[in-house]
């Protein structure tokens, strides 16, 4: 019962982590699987050798399989932000839009047009414009995510833009900053090695079946080489690409490092936990409880991490609610409920603005616009009501943070073991590492959900960072509404999902038959 | 000189134009209301659901774009009318949703469903889709019920914090209690249908579907123009949304679309010229048996009358998200435009739309050099 009587906003939050969720399971096999093709159909076209071809078309069809639910499951989330989130669209679609539009106009009919060579080409184009389709459809899915992690990393990091307290709503000032902010590249990067990931830990634990039931030992060793080596540069790229989300992370939106660390009290030279685990028994922010039941930390290494210096002060949560401390630049940070005060003054000032326009009293106007530029950083602040609405989900963002961190760190040294046994020994009598490689499959899957879970978790109760809260952001619709296009949503998805398992596991049942491929 | 309402008149017509691509895509939904009626027998179901599942992607594609030109350029429109009319948008995304896995999904082993439910899938997409968002397009000139606050996000008023406020509980299914949206959403449905019997006699190298398809153009050409015809009279008749250039004060006009034409001597031009080439199409692929570019014809017509239809809407000092709750919460191209800077920006990408097309174009004729056929399932590769 409490869960129907959630509001509108927290459904319409739940609808949109579903849909995300459910289409983030197909989006990183899509663009992985997309580059582990390529790169075997380009070994088909230099080196005529037909198997290349025959694995090429296998991964081909599971790829099929897998692109149609991803797009099915996409389409929901660009109009989500209309559909339930529409004074998001109003107050910050002058911005937020753009990306949006430049992804369906350059990636979603790059992606559509040469799928359809690639798919139904290849006795219709020649072989170098077939390969390059394949490429191109490649480049289509990694532009398609570019421009989508562009506008996810601007409501992390909101740049680029100017109030209006005219039109109400924020307008773009400067497109070369939202489309390159350091943000926006960072995820960019950081999600597409996910990718990548995903693809190459597919790609081997699918090999690794074949050898354990004997079967396509050749394809299998093949695919399993190309998917090794980039699952090797994926995870090691994703731990450097990481560290600079973390830095990131700590200069945008502390408390979501705070979240993400379980910090409480900072300090200064703060640790990185390894391995931790937190104290249910604490309950509200401030109170007594210590955070962990028991933590192992890497000395100094997350003030290294989040800014650079072994013995930078690292805020906690207390210390972004309580405010007191030096901030990088110098200056001292404020508290919750200055920082509310403050948002509370930019909304009054707002409201104060359109009344004295609509009178015709510019002067006044005028004044009213001064103070709420003055206050307008903290203008989202202005829509919670006490310290607790500040802060995010901490067992959920922790834990996600560092079983992501440890399962990459597993992906390493699995790939490197992978690589030494394909060069060094051999793989198809090596019957452990198929049965390892088979079983790790979950894990790819798990550390990329995690991720997002961290990111957008972790952000709560931001839409955009400090400027609208979820609670500012949502349509006037009621969570009866929302709970039944919910309810549609997950019994769809959870059926095609079923099906889609389902399909390619008799796909892979039926292995790269050269025979029904070769056509 | 490039001002800002230079610009928002580009992109109003951006916007037309990409309905109206949007509308002649919607053949493939029309083929897919019709797989059952049109085939008799399994192979020849296969054969149109291969000829349209290489193309469902673009209709897809584009109907994903518009959603975020329109995001991109009139943004007060996406956030009222998608976060209004919550039902209508919602049930025509979930019938996309059905569409995009069923090509895939419908032949192949272990799918759980069965290839009837995958191709009931497609029927209701074609169905609902073509019917639905026609129904939204005549909401452009019978109007909505709702209210725009931009102060409510302030605590002006007593509504919330929500700018865009929906004033009906049925959240865009009371649209289809007006017999007009009705009629413009039957319209297209049956158009979809003509436009996917135009595209089977030209892509199909197959007698008895060909014969078929030809003997369809007639059965759902007629609807379509009858059906057409009514909406556009009636329209033209009816009262419309006009705003007052000084004052932006919207008022209704007795018939104002007609107006629109009249004072808009060239989109008058192109619309009857679209008009003639959808009907030309038509008529031409009935009488003669050999007439296979009927498709051509009428897919070019339909994007034209579709733009210039949805030119009306918005040009000319009109409404053209208009608001019969309260008719000063109408959007117009002023009042719901994203900033000069954003639609400059936007024009700016708006220019490589010809590389795209380029692209496509070369893609289409790529892999349509020759008509589709039975055999070439078995050898393209890659069938549903």
């Amino acid at each position: 019962m409490d869960l129907l009587a959630a509001s509108a906003v927290n459904w319409s939050r739940a609808q949109f982590a579903l849909t995300a969720g459910y289409h983030w399971l197909f989006v990183p096999l899509t663009i992985g699987l997309a580059l582990i093709m390529a790169i075997m159909e380009s070994l088909y076209v230099k080196t005529g050798d037909e198997k290349w071809k025959i694995a090429t078309k296998f991964w081909q069809k599971i790829f099929g399989i897998n692109f149609a639910i991803g797009i099915a499951t996409g389409i929901i989330l660009e109009f989500q932000f209309g559909t339930n989130w529409s004074n998001y669209s109003w107050f910050v679609g002058d911005i937020f839009g753009a990306p949006l539009a430049i992804e369906g106009i350059f990636a979603f009919f790059m992606e559509a047009t040469f799928v359809s060579i690639m798919f139904f080409g290849w006795n219709r184009v020649s072989k170098k414009m077939h390969l390059a389709s394949t490429w191109l459809v490649f480049l289509g899915a990694s532009l398609s995510a570019f421009w989508i992690l562009v506008a996810n990393a601007w409501m992390q990091y909101p740049i680029g833009m100017e109030f209006n307290p005219e039109s109400v709503r924020n307008e773009m000032t400067d497109f070369w900053a939202v489309a390159f902010s350091p943000v926006a590249y960072n995820k960019f990067l950081h999600t597409t090695f996910s990718c990548w990931a995903v693809g190459a830990a597919f790609v081997v634990a699918i090999s690794g079946w074949y050898l354990l039931k004997k079967r396509h030992a050749d394809f299998a060793v093949k695919s399993m080489l190309i998917g090794s080596i980039v699952g090797l540069v994926a995870f090691v790229m994703l731990a450097v690409t990481g560290d600079g989300s973390a830095y990131h992370v700590a200069q945008k939106q502390p408390m979501k490092l705070a979240a993400m660390e379980g910090l409480y009290e900072g300090k200064e030279g703060a640790g990185l936990v390894a391995v931790g685990m937190l104290n249910p028994a604490k309950e509200r922010y401030n109170d007594e409880a210590d955070p962990y039941i028991f933590k192992i930390e890497l000395p100094k290494l997350l003030s290294l991490l989040g800014y650079r210096n072994i013995n930078a002060f690292v805020p906690g949560i207390v210390d972004i609610v309580d405010g007191g401390y030096t901030l990088p630049d110098g200056t001292t940070a404020l508290s919750f409920q200055e920082r509310r005060e403050r948002g509370l003054t930019a909304i009054k000032a707002l409201a104060d603005y359109q009344v004295a326009k609509e009178e015709g009293r510019d002067a006044d106007a005028a004044n009213h616009e001064t103070i709420l530029r003055e206050n307008y950083a903290h203008f989202g602040y202005g829509y919670l009501q006490t310290e607790e609405d500040l802060i995010p989900n901490v067992p959920l963002t922790f834990y996600s943070f560092h079983l992501m961190v440890m399962i990459g760190m597993y992906f390493i040294l699995f790939f490197v073991v992978m690589l030494y046994f394909l060069y060094k020994r051999d793989m198809v009598k090596s019957r452990w590492l198929h049965y390892v490689a088979l079983w790790s499959l979950p894990l790819a899957y798990i550390a990329s959900e995690l991720g997002w879970v961290v990111a957008e978790v972790g952000r709560q109760p931001w839409t955009i960072q400090d400027i609208l809260p979820v609670q500012a952001a949502s349509s006037a619709i009621s969570s009866q509404n929302v709970i039944t296009t919910f309810i549609l949503f997950a019994v769809l998805f959870t059926g095609l999902l079923i099906a889609e398992v389902t399909i390619m596991v008799k796909q892979i049942r039926k292995g790269p038959d050269s025979e029904g491929l070769k056509a | 000189m490039i001002t800002y309402e230079f610009l928002q008149q580009y992109w109003w017509f951006i916007m037309s134009l990409l309905g109206g691509l949007l509308v002649f895509l919607l053949f493939v939904q029309g083929g897919q209301s019709m797989l059952h009626s049109l085939s008799r027998k399994e192979d020849e179901k296969r054969l149109l659901v291969n000829a349209l599942g290489r193309k469902w992607e673009y209709t897809f594609t584009t109907l994903v774009t518009f959603g975020g030109a329109f995001f991109a350029s009139f943004p007060l429109f996406y956030s009222t009318s998608f976060g209004g009319a919550y039902w209508a948008w919602m049930i025509l995304l979930f019938c996309f949703v059905l569409q995009a896995v069923s090509y895939e999904f419908q032949s192949k082993p272990g799918n759980i469903f069965g290839v009837r439910t995958y191709r009931m899938f497609l029927f209701i997409n074609g169905l609902l889709g073509t019917f639905l968002l026609g129904v939204m397009v005549a909401s452009f000139f019978t109007g909505s019920e709702f209210t725009v606050g931009k102060g409510n996000i302030a605590g002006l008023g007593t509504a919330g914090p929500v700018i865009s406020q929906w004033q009906n509980p049925l959240h865009g299914l009371e649209l289809l209690g007006n017999l007009r949206n009705l009629t413009l959403g039957f319209a297209v449905f049956f158009l979809a249908r003509t436009l996917a019997s135009l595209f089977f006699v030209n892509r199909l190298s197959h007698e008895v579907l060909e014969k078929r398809s030809r003997k369809f153009v007639l059965f759902n050409g007629l609807p379509f123009v009858v059906l057409f015809l009514i909406f556009l009279i009636w329209t033209l008749l009816a009262e419309g949304y006009a705003v007052d250039p000084a004052t932006n004060v919207v008022s209704l006009e007795k018939m104002k679309y007609l107006h629109n034409f009249v004072e808009m001597p060239l989109v008058m031009a192109l619309f009857l010229l679209g008009v003639a080439a959808v009907l030309y199409g038509i008529i031409h692929t009935v009488f003669s048996g050999s007439f296979k570019k009927g498709i051509w014809f009428s897919g070019a017509g339909t994007i034209v009358t579709v733009t210039m239809l949805l030119l009306v809407a918005g040009y000319n000092n009109t409404a053209f998200y208009p608001s019969s709750f309260d008719l000063q919460s109408s959007l117009t191209l002023q009042n719901s435009s994203s900033s000069e800077f954003t639609l400059s920006a936007m024009a700016v990408v708006s220019l490589f739309v010809p590389v795209v097309a380029a692209y496509i174009f070369y893609a289409w004729r790529a892999l349509e050099r020759r008509k589709l056929s039975l055999e070439d399932l078995n050898s393209d590769g890659h069938t549903y």
